[in-house]
């Protein structure tokens, strides 16, 4: 198990370092007027020159590239130029990230409420009305991009409940819909894998063998069918919270919630280069974070999984 | 194995014979007919997988509709009377320009607030996306396979296929597409070049596996023991394995696309308002949510891109599902 561990990890930091590698020199290409702000259209090509040699940026790649990762170690993301002149880009986003958490763990909490007992009950009637009305909910949520239905949501959710459109932070009420909204397409996916998880087990030969055995249908489906089906999402969810937790672009930006998503969209319009930079690089890191999370949690979960190699085995 | 020879059956044996009789045994008639039938199933995997497909009525349903609606869209601009969708209409009379027109006989889904007819809108847009759908699923699914069916039968790549993939499968879709968009400036090409980036990864690990599991079958021994050169085996005998996969991805892709074209146009990265497309035309409809009088130029577009999504998700759903032989009974 440790052994597995460590080299789960050692792939992971590997991985990290080559995405992040790729990421920046990618951003390397960014648009210039993006590091110079308003000013830009006012300054000569040579006043242009001097401010990005003195920034680094007509240092070499690999040069730049060491600059950014001894930075990095020293928690040093850079400064924002335009969104915030000057201040230091890890100083905004702890400012915005415990609203983005918080509304985050909040959703991922009401996804996992919601979504697997509808998928519980979903495969209780299977084929019958409670079924049909849950895969329509799924495939609306599924395949409507979501820009349409949060807008919906918010226009006339706000209209008929009376709710605010914007949040607002101390105000509760104001907290329900951009919740309502993240939550949605992971209760969504969890409704859907849990039903066909749920139902594929239903045929395997065990169940048959317990019903015949004379094993009540409530025991069969809460002691064997349930935990057999939940641990394949388990491996999905570390990932699930930490993007959902670092908040959802689009809803962030529809309610003017102060978060970390809204912020993306902010400094993209913006053209601040050196923030894109640094949430992008953010949002990656976390993705693997949640990859390699959800990979040990499986581990954990699933007796299946064995950490010692067997021979033969590819 | 001996043990049980030895052992218990010798009783039961026994006991048989004390039961039966050559009495309760007649022979048969020998009946040429018979002896000549071949065990034979006219089971065909095209038409029963046809057969399961039409069973499910919503998705012929929607089939015909995103059929007629396809059709529409791309004959549209050549039907009698229609409007150019960039024109902006002024009154003949008074030659004031005709903006936030309700819609009406003459502009049956009204005008924006420049005086665009948004009918016309509406379908150059739908035109826009679908291009968009079909151009980054058709690049999936020949990279997909070209560098899927590389990955699976060329055995020395498949470490190094095998390492890419796992770094590249780790950088989320939705960053890089920002990214890319960001780095580029925003029209078609860009943007359909953002999407195909990554979304042939599924694609190619999907058709790695087949392929894997598939090329070391007795009849692709046979095949390659007679000499059949390998472009004909893969050809032949592994692709048309994976049409049905390929069918769901194409139907998958389409509809992730054009979210895909509305998320960038939201966050200001999409294609210019001078090109109507689904993601411009909700974009900007949503300006207009706040006054109630308005909103149907949000909700046209709105109904049309549901209906085109929601068609291609579920056509490409039930079409995966008739084609896995399991539901073939």
């Amino acid at each position: 198990m440790f052994k597995y561990l460590l080299k789960r990890l050692a792939q992971a930091v590997l991985t990290l370092f080559v995405i992040l590698t790729i990421i920046f020199c990618l951003l390397r290409l960014m648009p210039e007027e993006g590091y110079l702000g308003d000013s830009y259209d006012k300054m000569t090509e040579i006043q242009r020159e001097t401010i990005l040699t003195e920034m680094g940026l007509r240092d070499p790649i690999p040069v730049q590239l060491a600059k950014f990762y001894t930075d990095l170690f020293h928690g040093d993301l850079g400064t924002s130029w335009i969104y915030r002149p000057n201040v230091p880009i890890s100083e905004i986003v702890a400012e915005k990230a415990p609203i983005s958490i918080q509304m985050g763990l909040l959703a991922m909490a009401l996804s996992l409420v919601v979504g697997i007992p509808l998928g519980v009950f979903m495969t209780r009637f299977k084929d019958g009305i409670p079924d049909k009305l849950g895969m329509a909910f799924v495939v609306l949520v599924m395949a409507i991009p979501s820009a349409v239905y949060h807008l919906f949501i918010q226009t006339y959710a706000t209209e008929w409940l009376g709710l605010p459109m914007l949040f607002k932070e101390g105000d509760f009420s104001s907290w329900i819909l951009p919740t309502i909204s993240l939550s949605l397409y992971n209760t969504a996916t969890f409704a859907l894998w849990m039903r066909r998880y749920m139902v594929d087990e239903l045929n395997k030969d065990y169940v048959r063998l317990a019903r015949a055995k004379g094993v009540k249908n409530s025991a069969i489906m809460a002691r064997h069918v349930f935990p057999n089906a939940f641990v394949p999402l388990i491996q999905t969810i570390p990932s699930m919270i930490l993007l959902t937790a670092m908040g959802s672009i689009y809803v962030e930006s529809l309610y003017s919630v102060p978060g970390m998503g809204g912020l993306l969209v902010d400094v993209i319009q913006r053209q601040d280069n050196a923030m894109v930079q640094a949430l992008v690089l953010i949002y990656a890191s976390l993705s693997i974070v949640g990859l390699l999370l959800g990979d040990i949690l499986m581990g954990i979960c699933d007796p299946r999984i064995t950490f010692t190699s067997k021979g033969g085995a590819r | 194995m001996k043990k049980f020879l030895d052992g218990a059956p010798n009783r039961v044996s026994d006991h048989i014979e004390e039961m039966i009789s050559d009495k309760d045994f007649t022979f048969a008639n020998y009946d040429e007919a018979a002896a000549e039938r071949v065990t034979w199933s006219d089971y065909s995997y095209w038409r029963s997988t046809f057969r399961v497909f039409f069973k499910n009525r919503t998705a012929v349903l929607l089939l015909i509709l995103l059929a007629a609606l396809l059709l529409f869209t791309f004959i549209q601009p050549h039907l009698p009377g229609q409007r150019p969708a960039t024109l902006i209409n002024n009154d003949p009379e008074t030659g004031m320009t005709l903006f936030n027109v309700q819609p009406n006989e003459e502009f049956w889904f009204g005008t924006n607030s420049i005086g665009q007819d948004l009918w016309s809108m509406v379908w150059s847009g739908t035109r826009t996306s679908l291009i968009i759908g079909f151009t980054v699923a058709l690049s999936e699914v020949v990279i997909g396979i070209t560098v899927g069916v590389l990955w699976g039968y060329v055995r020395s790549l498949d470490h190094i296929m095998t390492a890419l993939y796992n770094v590249l499968d780790n950088i989320p879709q939705t960053i890089l597409l920002i990214l890319i968009s960001y780095i580029l400036r925003p029209s078609m090409s860009t943007i359909i070049l953002a999407m195909c980036l990554t979304s042939w990864l599924k694609m190619a690990r999907f058709i790695r596996n087949q392929i894997v599991i598939i090329r070391d079958r007795d009849y692709n021994l046979a095949s390659r023991c007679l000499g059949t050169p390998t472009y004909r085996i893969i050809l032949r005998n592994l692709l048309p394995y994976l049409v049905s996969v390929m069918m769901l991805r194409i139907a998958t892709t389409i509809p992730e696309a054009i979210g895909n074209e509305v998320f960038l146009t939201y966050i200001g990265l999409g294609l210019p308002v001078s090109i109507p497309s689904l993601g411009n035309l909700i974009n900007t409809g949503r300006g207009m949510l706040m006054y109630q009088s308005l909103r149907y130029q949000l909700i046209f577009p709105a109904i049309v891109l549901s209906v085109v999504t929601v068609s291609f998700y579920i056509i490409g759903n039930a079409f995966a599902d008739a084609a896995d032989p399991k539901n073939h009974m």
